[in-house]
């Protein structure tokens, strides 16, 4: 099986660093973050090409990737909604206002919606137990947030992206 | 290297070994029995299982045997209560972590999980089971991989990679979430780099990889797999 050979610009910036890695395979890691830095997300296609190129069989390129939380496999929609499910935030309420948001926009947590508007993600504590829960909407910081409060801001987010287009 | 000896005690018998044996092969070849469950002869050691931990005198921690040399004076420890209790809940935790109901497995009777189970007593799990259900790959016209038996000992990996030399299987993802993959996570049949020699059916201590249509009395042997013995005696 061969990898389509199209010049995609990132990919040949992925090819440069793996050139200047010299193709050993110790440098996997290093790879696959360029990869990610490039793409936003690693698709079976890039593990497939990275693979062919370190001569990695590519189970295991599969397996790095996915050893990592930090590494995305899928195309992320264009907006992030951030979970910290870490003890504080998740005795706060956490999960109850995740509920909600996979309930009102038809969509769970890791994956992003079919129209590829929003992805939500869990994580682990975001260093901010004292303003927990907390809930990172694209780059803001939501502390102390509430259920009305956050699916409010979705909402706006959704429409925002709608008058855009 | 040097053809040094090293002496060392297990369970109190004096046992010589050489310096690059590890702590299991001393110990077996001197027809002391260490439990071992992810270990097989002939691969690399995974010490996954920890099943085979043992005593070291002077080591306040448990030491997997199958991935710890020798050393001159050793003195070993096989079998203890203490060493029983934590044999006995490793059991138990991987018995719960997937669904492992031996009367409906494919397995059932030739399952090495089962047969230490038995002969530890292990007859309940103390920690309520993770019933969590994976779809079984039936999609290959040979072989079946069933997540839900796989205790993820590894053996099928390392058969793969180190002696059929294509490594097609893998792990994904970690912790409780770990799987085995066949290539990018495809479907079996999908799969590009398999060989089809079905070495991983014949290691795997469960029923998590299997023949179609055989019964695994016939596919799985007590004594070593061929393929392995020849390449020992390489």
């Amino acid at each position: 099986m061969t990898t389509s050979t199209s010049l995609d610009k990132r990919l040949i910036l992925v090819d440069k660093a793996i050139t200047t890695y010299g193709n050993r395979k110790d440098a996997l890691l290093e790879i696959l973050h360029i990869a990610h830095n490039v793409y936003g997300y690693l698709d079976k296609k890039i593990l497939l090409h990275i693979s062919e190129k370190l001569n990695i069989p590519p189970s295991q390129v599969y397996g790095v990737a996915t050893f990592y939380n930090y590494f995305k496999l899928k195309k992320p929609g264009s907006h992030a909604i951030t979970f910290c499910l870490g003890t504080a935030c998740y005795v706060k309420g956490a999960e109850e206002i995740l509920s909600a948001l996979e309930k009102e926009f038809n969509i769970r947590r890791g994956e992003t919606s079919a129209d590829g508007k929003i992805s939500v993600f869990a994580t682990r504590c975001v260093g901010a137990c004292a303003m927990a829960p907390n809930v990172i909407v694209d780059d803001e910081m939501i502390g102390k947030a509430t259920k009305e409060q956050v699916l409010e801001k979705v909402r706006k987010l959704l429409e925002g992206e709608r008058s855009e287009t | 290297m040097s053809e040094r000896i090293v002496k060392l005690i297990i369970d109190g018998k004096e046992v010589f070994a050489k310096p690059t044996d590890t702590i299991l092969k001393a110990a077996t070849d001197n027809g002391i029995y260490i439990p071992t469950l992810c270990y097989l002869e002939g691969l690399t050691p995974h010490g996954g299982c920890r099943l085979c931990v043992v005593e070291v005198k002077g080591n306040p921690k448990l030491m997997t045997s199958c991935t710890t040399p020798v050393s001159n004076n050793m003195e070993i420890t096989t079998n203890s209560p203490k060493l029983v209790k934590y044999r006995k809940q490793i059991i138990e935790l991987l018995l719960s972590e997937r669904i492992h109901t031996c009367s409906v497995c494919v397995a059932n009777g030739n399952c090495e999980l089962q047969e230490l189970a038995s002969k530890f007593g292990v007859d309940h799990t103390s920690v309520s089971r993770n019933w969590e259900r994976f779809e079984l790959d039936m999609s290959h016209e040979r072989f079946v991989l069933d997540h839900n038996r796989c205790i993820l000992c590894t053996r099928c990996i390392r058969v793969c990679d180190e002696i059929e030399g294509v490594h097609t299987l893998d792990i994904k993802k970690r912790g409780k979430d770990s799987m085995i993959i066949v290539d990018l996570d495809e479907p079996w049949a999908a799969s590009y780099s398999c060989t089809e020699c079905g070495k991983c059916s014949a290691v795997c201590p469960v029923g998590a990889i299997y023949i179609k249509g055989k019964h695994l009395s016939e596919t799985k042997k007590k004594e070593l797999p061929e393929f392995i013995v020849r390449r020992r005696s390489r």
